[in-house]
């Protein structure tokens, strides 16, 4: 392959791992506790999340095997992982490093879940809510594209769709810690003995709101 | 290793409290503690033979063979921890505060004992945060025992939170080791509780004290009082519309009507509790029942950790109900869906019953609560809460048709006669 | 014989209800939306199924649980 076939697949798989990255963040955000309060199967949600971010990892090894590749600029293998020790683009190729290292371990964190505590999966897989922010920084910071027009409208969608799904998530918590705050209430509870129990409770079920 | 054939040198008759208090006292009347001597083998195995033989029973409310417990333990090996665990979570119990206060060492004894037979290195004396006289009381008696030399094992006392739940085995466990009260899931009954990757030894407070005086007078001794399935004496503490409340000591299988007698109650009772808020009412149909596992389990109820109220003539069995459901709502560990949300909603349609404001639906509803909330928590917190509900509906049956039909009694809105902590009263 | 049968673990129940999406044969929910299991053995068709939804719990409280009985 030429120089400039490995350089339009560099950009063209990283716009699309963008696009799987956000779909993956807003079908991971968007996840609801208590079957009778949605009308779609809740499990298809989750594996769709897993399937696409299967995929989105493909598009990211596609994007990342062809920059290294790419011998019209010098990126090294090393520069992948470990952050702005890139000859080329020290800065923003190191943002992509990051955003790759944060992802590979929310990946391997789900390879290997059965053999961690619950809640230490849980904080690495959080990474995730790190990684894409920083995956679209990367994108828009490398600059290639990143004066088109459609490209931004792109880059527009992908913040809108996870900014809207993420304050969608942050409402229905709330919601749902004061829903069993009040009904605790009902049984006199007094607040502070909820506290007395470590796990958090924010996400589960709970009467019909 | 004492046998039925060889006396000790001393004849006590066989009780927990009456006993001196002080560690010489203690001595000169119940004798030294009969440990084994240091490097004997073998004791631990006959040691547990001879609480088989005397069939004691856990008085911390599962009955579970105290012997099996001590198999289980001495099989995982040594350095593991035996607890005290005087949580007494009940709040109409008193009688391990009254062990702890007026007879520590034969309860410290029983500990060191089992510490000897299943290898432990550390007795923790468990006393909830708060308790400040039993924990005066125990520390002052661990003094006397580490100058006496009574303590092989060491012995220290720990405070975890004063709540329902944290008496409860596992949740004690847990909190020792990580300072979580919260009860552990166990699906395999009999697991082993574990300290790390030692094993744990919970005991009741009262047990160990009957473990003290079994160890002394022997199994036969033990055996001499009670009935042969559920043999010995047990602590009871008596409550509600009585002259003389407090704790008295009883042989297994006395009438409950005769145990509710001991306190003098103002009245013939409406109806007895027994077992605690997480026990069961029996009614008058059954008041001589034998105080027995076997024979209370017949009639819906248990033991539990040694409690008897009586309920007076004029007072309402239903409101009373509602006012212990809605207490033991708020004791939930906040770990399971089924309690965190059934228990309240349980309480308050049985306050609703109560009040007489009850919806049509509300009986079916309450019912229908009862059965899916049972047997749906890590631990037994919802499931006695759902046999004191149906008690409940069973014993005061005839209430519940005039409540539910909006006439209830006169007696609802009077103050509880029962002993219930924080604000759980609404009437 | 091997019988299979679903046990939840209630503390880590979080009420996310793939369970009774993908099991509804076995598994039912409560109005408060945790499961309702009743501990019989699993039909053989539904093991497949049981075992799927083991797997997509997303706080892991469910296990399938084996018993061979018989000589």
């Amino acid at each position: 392959m030429n120089s400039t076939a490995f350089w339009y697949a560099t950009r063209a798989s990283g716009l699309m791992a963008l696009i799987l990255l956000t779909l993956t963040m807003v079908l991971g955000l968007t996840t609801t506790t208590r079957a009778r309060a949605r009308n779609w199967p809740g499990f298809a949600q989750q594996e769709l999340h897993r399937r696409i971010s299967m995929m989105a990892v493909v598009f990211v090894g596609i994007h990342v095997l062809t920059s290294v590749l790419d011998t019209y600029v010098n990126i090294s293998w090393a520069a992948i992982v470990i952050p702005f020790t890139s000859e080329y683009g020290r800065l923003w190729v190191g943002v992509g490093a990051i955003a790759l290292d944060l992802m590979i371990a929310v990946f391997v964190s789900s390879l290997l879940r059965n053999r961690m505590r619950p809640a230490t999966w849980r904080a690495l897989h959080w990474l995730a809510y790190l990684s894409w922010p920083i995956a679209l920084a990367h994108t828009f910071g490398m600059g290639t594209d990143a004066g088109e027009a459609w490209v931004i409208a792109l880059g527009t969608a992908c913040v809108v769709a996870v900014g809207v799904a993420l304050a969608w998530r942050i409402r229905r918590s709330i919601r749902q810690t004061s829903a069993r705050t009040i009904h605790a209430a009902i049984a006199v509870v007094p607040p502070k003995h909820l506290a007395l129990t470590s796990r958090g409770r924010t996400e589960g079920g709970g009467p019909r709101a | 290793m004492p046998s039925t054939g060889e006396a000790l040198a001393i004849t006590i008759p066989y009780r927990l409290l009456g006993h001196p208090t002080d560690l010489a006292g203690h001595v000169a009347a119940v004798g030294a503690n009969p440990l084994p001597p240091a490097g004997a083998s073998g004791w631990g195995e006959g040691f547990v033979s001879m609480l088989e033989a005397s069939g004691l029973l856990g008085r911390g409310g599962a009955g579970f063979p105290a012997a099996v417990k001590l198999a289980v333990a001495h099989a995982a090996g040594p350095g593991g921890t035996v607890l005290v665990n005087a949580m007494e979570g009940e709040p109409a119990s008193d009688k391990d505060k009254l062990l702890l206060i007026r007879s520590p060492h034969l309860v410290l004894d029983g500990a060191q004992l089992l510490a000897a037979a299943s290898g432990a290195r550390r007795v923790t004396v468990c006393v909830p945060d708060g308790r400040q006289h039993v924990a005066s009381a125990v520390w002052r008696a661990l003094r006397e025992r580490v100058s006496g030399g009574c303590a092989p094992v060491p012995e220290i006392v720990v405070r975890p939170p004063d709540r329902f739940i944290a008496g409860e085995e596992s949740a004690l466990v847990r909190w020792v080791q990580s300072g979580e009260s919260l009860p552990s899931f166990r699906p395999d009954k009999g697991t082993p509780l574990h300290i790390g990757r030692r094993s744990a030894l919970v005991h009741n407070a009262e047990t160990l004290a009957h473990v003290a005086m079994i160890a002394r007078t022997g199994p036969d001794a033990f055996r001499s009082h009670g009935l042969v399935e559920d043999p010995g004496t047990s602590l009871v503490t008596l409550s509600g519309a009585v002259e003389q409340p407090g704790v008295v000591e009883i042989e297994r299988g006395v009438p409950l009507i005769d145990i509710a007698n001991r306190a003098f109650p103002d009245g013939p009772p409406q109806a007895l509790l027994v077992g605690g808020y997480g026990g069961a009412w029996v009614g008058p149909a059954h008041f001589t029942t034998a105080y027995s596992s076997l024979a209370l389990r017949a009639i819906g109820a248990t033991a539990g950790v040694g409690i008897v109220i009586v309920l007076g003539r004029s007072a309402c069995g239903l409101m009373e109900s509602a006012h212990i459901t809605r207490y033991l709502a708020s004791q939930s560990a906040g770990q399971c869906g089924p309690c965190v949300y059934g228990l309240p909603a349980i309480a308050d349609d049985l306050t609703r019953l109560a009040r007489g404001q009850a919806d049509p639906g509300l009986l079916a509803r309450l019912q229908r609560r009862l059965g899916e909330v049972e047997g749906r928590g890590a631990c037994r917190h919802p499931d006695g809460t759902v046999n004191l509900v149906r008690s409940a509906l069973h014993v005061f049956a005839a209430d519940v048709s005039a409540h539910a039909n909006g006439e209830p009694c006169a007696h609802w809105s009077r103050p509880s006669q029962l002993r219930i902590p924080d604000t759980a009263r609404l009437a | 014989m091997t019988t299979f049968r679903i046990l939840i673990d209630p503390v880590a129940c979080d009420a996310y209800g793939y369970c009774a999406e993908l099991l509804p044969e076995s598994v039912t929910l409560d109005e408060w939306g945790y499961p309702i299991v009743d501990g019989s053995p699993l039909p053989v068709e539904l093991v497949a199924a049981a075992k799927r939804a083991a797997r997509d719990c997303p706080r892991r409280a469910i296990t399938v649980r084996e018993r061979t009985s018989g000589r």
